[in-house]
């Protein structure tokens, strides 16, 4: 189990994520070989599963990114499947998501522009198995985004 | 923006992995010289592609079994400052992302909780709490894949 020191690191670690080991040592209050061995220990116990870089895809010059809540045709049993598999299978999803609630499915659906949105809706999007109802929401801002828990 | 090759990309879907390899052990996986690597990725972290790390822990075992996102309307547009606004839910701890939508809602919010009664605290006397909430929606989420997208 995780004590206080681990915590610590955990929560420094969280918030700055490209930090040098020496550093985060230095902040979480501990010796840099304390740190590494914390640290290490999370991962092989699957506490931390990785360090990822994070795309910015405006710099690549996708403007648009449209959230689709989707409900699917619960009458069909392997709707969820189905779906799943197809979505996966379109390059411009960078995200799926499943619910309990109102909504089945969320797919986040990158695009260079409007246009390119309006393509990529109806010729993969709307081709997508089981969809009983589509709904979009458009991104204006992320006001935060750090995804950092409250440890 | 920058235009990526085919050795642009493989680097990027590597790092999307695992950030913290070095560019030699990144080259000797790619066939390529530490100091070709390390120009690519110095490119692609100066150009903005790459905006930050991001350190992916496993949620449920660090106690937090529960998250949830929030469709959030606000109820008296105009009357309050939507920077207050942003400013307020920023601030709760247990709000992981908040996202400035166009649509049926105004604002989505990823809730991380202990549980649904935790859930329901947060809810109950911070996020109801705040000035100018309308109408909300809430959905538990029960799985979440991300993908490599277009250069994948």
């Amino acid at each position: 189990m995780l004590d206080d020191i681990d915590r610590r690191i955990l929560r420094h670690y969280q918030r700055d994520a490209a930090i040098n080991p020496s550093d985060l040592a230095e902040r979480a209050g501990v010796t840099a070989a304390t740190c590494t061995r914390r640290i290490e220990r999370m991962q092989a116990s699957g506490i931390i599963r990785a360090n990822r870089a994070v795309i910015n895809w405006r710099a690549l010059g996708y403007e648009v990114e449209v959230s689709l809540r989707v409900t699917l045709d619960k009458t069909q049993s392997r709707a969820f499947d189905e779906f799943m598999a197809a979505a996966r299978d379109v390059p411009d999803v960078v995200e799926i998501q499943t619910f309990l609630g109102r909504v089945d499915v969320r797919l986040s659906v990158i695009a260079r522009d409007m246009a390119h949105y309006q393509n990529i809706y109806r010729t993969a999007i709307l081709n997508l198995p089981h969809i009983a109802d589509i709904e979009a929401l458009m991104h204006v801002a992320r006001i935060k985004s750090d995804e950092v828990l409250p440890l | 923006m920058i235009e990526l090759d085919t050795i642009d990309r493989k680097i990027l879907r590597q790092l999307i992995e695992d950030a913290t390899q070095s560019a030699s052990a990144l080259g000797r996986k790619l066939e390529l010289s530490q100091p070709a690597t390390w120009r690519r990725i110095k490119r692609l972290r100066d150009s903005g592609v790459i905006k930050g790390q991001r350190l992916d822990l496993d949620r449920e075992r660090l106690g937090f079994g529960v998250t949830v996102f929030l469709g959030v309307k606000l109820a008296t547009k105009g009357r309050v400052s939507l920077d207050d606004f942003e400013r307020a839910v920023s601030a709760i701890p247990e709000v992981q992302t908040v996202e400035h939508i166009l649509g049926v809602y105004d604002y989505r919010f990823r809730v991380v909780a202990r549980d649904i009664a935790d859930f329901e605290r947060v809810l109950r006397r911070r996020i109801m709490m705040l000035p100018g909430v309308g109408d909300v929606e809430a959905n538990v989420l029960l799985s979440e894949e991300r993908r490599p997208g277009p250069i994948g």
